[in-house]
């Protein structure tokens, strides 16, 4: 018999990073609210460029990914894998490097995005110098991981460490290929990729953001702290392998399924929609292995609200992978896209999913490391009640408001004419919903603010054990097992592990990728498509800025509906040029693709008008007043190297373009301002409007959007 | 209806049911490895969480 080895867990570190996800949860809900809040009612975005819309949105989505959900995996991985691998953490140091760092990250984002800066890319919008730090912070994580899972005392490793170094690989990868920019400055870059590519490499990202950062982290949690809540070993380890392999295998590939009907290749839409049909197995093989988990143990359910969050929790998953392959299908697609449902879908799995089950984990976990018992066992089960009647309060409306819109947006007379063709009359119709759905909200982070107390309470009755002594056998350094290979051999080598789950994961990746850039006949240029002028690209550049992208599209689908009502179709060459590409994914407001073209032709003063007071040149509009582009000059100090860095990028401006840059925004921006002035629009102390204002810039980008391929059937005829 | 989706791309066939083989060999392998996968080896390894309250002071 080995001789037992006495070493300590650290649980302070456990500790820190549950408190960071009690207070990121706390504040991503929250600003989470008023951008819901600010859906019917614009008066909430405050007047100020810091809480619009478009800029708190992406503040409510990466502080509820990253911070809450981030430090709720950290969390969760520091307690679980000590006790799996048998030892502490390999650095205490390396720990708090991680900690600290994490948390600044997330302050930079939490400063940058209110002042709208930002990549434009969703769940990627922090600006270059975050992406390394993300980097840096994450290769602390991995080296930590690893030199832990390098000195264990358990030979094997148990199914969810693989779950976490299949995360970190994968995070890794998809991190560092979504974030090649050329940086323009400190603060500001633009992606390599332009167009279909970017959109392509943007959501080959985004999805797998989804699979590995909120999906296979939290199963690896499922499968070491259900087990525990539970007393019980999970229900088949068999079906866990097959569900960790397929699981990793598929999930790659499945990200086109983002851009179905848009501009990118059919062939790798179809392959989007095949493999995400493909993922409801080995998903639903994870729900079936957590939920069976519990059999035998029915009876505690009803009882333990640790276990209430779990079941809901994992039904909440099975419930969104289910939904997810089904919206793949070009069919429900085509309703579902770009309205509600989809926001109702992620709901589901965040509140679901994510939600319970980091309730679950920290009623379980806080007690233990603080060595006491949950200070009230009615107030965490009165929490679980909240949270379940907060989803369904948030997510039945939002089903319904999709499907609203889906219809109202394809809805033809029996003249053959749109029903609907304005669109604010789906917005009005929706309203109610919206305010539905904030009170659903609302509920859920009351629920959370319940924890919080109750957690607090617990907390002061007990004291924090920061080491936890505890006693194990050495690892024998060899260890004989003469059956030849076998999984075991995998799971013994945690670095074989990680080889093998990097090949299977770019297996998937490099097929998708790899054909939309090498081959030329999947974007076909189209000649009359030209670069932006210096203006156009300064106002894109603030459509950027102000995060116009969130909540209107620039992708005209070939439907009979959208061509309607917004123009010609999009073609993939007319992006050939969109350093970043800007889609979008959600149609709040209409379309923006044929703005400047003569079938939706507004003008300048409409423009100005419109950004200045939207409701009162559409009534029922809930677009926020823009009324600093009137009073802010635009800064043209980067203009010059903007030109320069596109030329690099692969837009064909000119040798020496760049100097006569300044001299041909200006003359573009007088001839704007010499329209709104005929056209009588005047600034707020009666003079006429200056042609610096940041206002010109926006609007020369906006009468420019869709024009070049009316200017190539113009040529045509 | 899938052949005209992919119709528009040559060779783009070959990137499809590569992808198909890919799978299935993979899928097959995990699943004649899990088949023929021992039950007290499966028990030995499920119950490697629920090990660790022996050797830890703190749990009860």
């Amino acid at each position: 018999m080995t001789q037992l080895e006495k070493f300590s867990y650290d649980n302070k570190i456990v500790r820190d990073f549950g408190i960071a996800t009690v207070v990121f949860g706390i504040i991503g809900m929250l600003v989470g609210l008023i951008a819901a809040i600010q859906l019917y009612e614009p008066g909430m975005n405050m007047g100020n460029p810091y809480t619009t819309f478009g800029r708190i949105r992406p503040l409510h989505t990466n502080a509820v990914i990253f911070a809450f959900v981030g430090n709720a995996i950290f969390m969760g991985v520091y307690y679980s894998l000590q006790r799996l691998c048998k030892t502490r953490m390999y650095s205490d140091t390396l720990s708090r490097i991680h900690f600290w760092g994490w948390q600044l990250i997330i302050l930079a984002a939490a400063i940058t995005l209110p002042l709208g800066i930002t990549t434009s890319h969703e769940y990627a919008e922090l600006e270059w110098p975050i992406d390394i730090a993300i980097t840096l912070i994450w290769v602390v994580f991995g080296w930590n991981m690893f030199g832990t899972i390098l000195r264990r005392r358990e030979r094997h490793l148990y199914v969810a460490i693989w779950f976490y170094i299949a995360t970190f690989v994968t995070v890794a990868v998809l991190h560092i290929v979504n974030s090649f920019e050329l940086p323009i400055g400190f603060l500001k870059s633009y992606y390599w990729y332009a167009g279909v590519q970017d959109a392509l490499v943007q959501w080959w990202y985004g999805h797998n953001a989804v699979a590995f950062f909120l999906t296979t982290p939290f199963l690896g949690l499922m499968y070491y702290y259900l087990p525990k809540a539970a007393n019980r070993p999970v229900y088949s380890y068999k079906l866990s392998i097959l569900h960790f392999w397929t699981l990793i295998f598929i999930y790659i590939w499945a990200g086109p399924h983002h851009l179905l009907y848009t501009s990118l290749p059919n062939w790798a839409q179809s392959l989007g929609t095949v493999f995400s049909i493909m993922l409801i197995a080995p998903s639903w093989g994870g729900m079936i292995n957590g939920l069976l988990t519990l059999r035998g143990a029915w009876d505690k359910v009803r009882e333990d609200a640790i276990l209430k969050f779990f079941v809901v929790g994992v039904t909440a998953y099975g419930m969104a992978t289910l939904e997810g392959p089904l919206l793949s299908l070009k069919n429900v697609n085509a309703i579902a896209h770009f309205t509600d449902w989809i926001v109702a879908h992620v709901h589901v799995g965040a509140l679901g999913w994510n939600g319970m089950l980091t309730f679950a984990i920290l009623y379980w976990l806080i007690p233990k490391i603080y060595n006491t018992k949950l200070f009230s066992k009615s107030m965490a089960n009165t929490h679980f009640w909240l949270a379940t009647l907060g989803m369904l309060f948030y997510a039945i409306p939002m089903y319904w408001s999709g499907w609203t819109q889906g219809q109202m947006w394809k809805d033809f007379g029996p003249d053959g004419m749109l029903v609907y063709p304005e669109f604010i009359k789906t917005t009005m119709a929706v309203e109610w919903m919206h305010i539905m759905r904030s009170i659903g909200g609302g509920i859920y982070l009351l629920g959370v603010f319940l924890m919080t107390y109750n957690l607090i309470k617990t907390v002061r009755t007990g004291k924090l054990v920061a080491n936890e002594d505890a006693e194990a056998p050495a690892l024998e350094k060899r260890y004989s097992d003469n059956r030849g290979f076998s999984h075991r051999v995998i799971e013994r080598k945690p670095t074989l592990l990680l080889v093998l789950s990097l090949i299977v994961i770019l297996i998937g990746g490099l097929v998708e990728l790899i054909p939309t850039f090498l081959i030329k006949s999947n974007v076909p240029t189209i000649a009359a498509v030209q670069p932006y002028s210096p203006l156009e690209l300064e106002g894109r550049d603030i459509y950027i800025r102000e995060g116009c992208v969130n909540c209107h599209s620039q992708m005209v689908r070939p439907f009979r509906s959208e061509t309607e009502r917004y123009g010609e179709y999009s073609k993939a060459g007319e992006f050939v040029y969109d350093h970043p590409f800007l889609w979008g994914s959600k149609r709040t407001g209409p379309d923006l693709a044929r703005e400047g073209t003569s079938k939706l032709f507004k003008q300048d003063s409409w423009h100005y008008y419109h950004l200045v007071k939207p409701q009162e040149m559409t009534q029922g509009s809930i677009m926020p007043a823009y009324k600093w582009l009137t009073t802010t000059d635009l800064n043209t100090n980067k203009t010059q190297s903007k030109i320069s860095a596109m030329r690099r990028l692969g837009v064909p401006y000119p040798e020496g373009y760049e100097n006569q840059a300044l001299d041909k925004l200006k003359e573009q921006a007088q001839k704007i301002a010499d329209n709104l002035k005929n056209e009588g629009v005047r600034e707020e102390d009666g003079s006429v409007v200056s042609q610096d204002r940041e206002v010109i810039a926006l609007i020369a980008y906006l009468q420019r959007l869709g024009t070049d391929i009316t200017k190539s059937q113009t040529a045509n005829q | 209806m899938f052949k005209q989706f992919i119709g528009g791309v040559e060779g783009i066939d070959q990137y499809l049911i590569f992808s198909m083989i890919v799978f299935l060999l993979f899928f097959t392998g995990v699943l004649l490895y899990v088949i023929f996968m021992k039950k007290e080896e499966c028990d030995s390894l499920s119950s490697i969480p629920l090990n660790d309250s022996e050797i830890s002071s703190h749990e009860e």
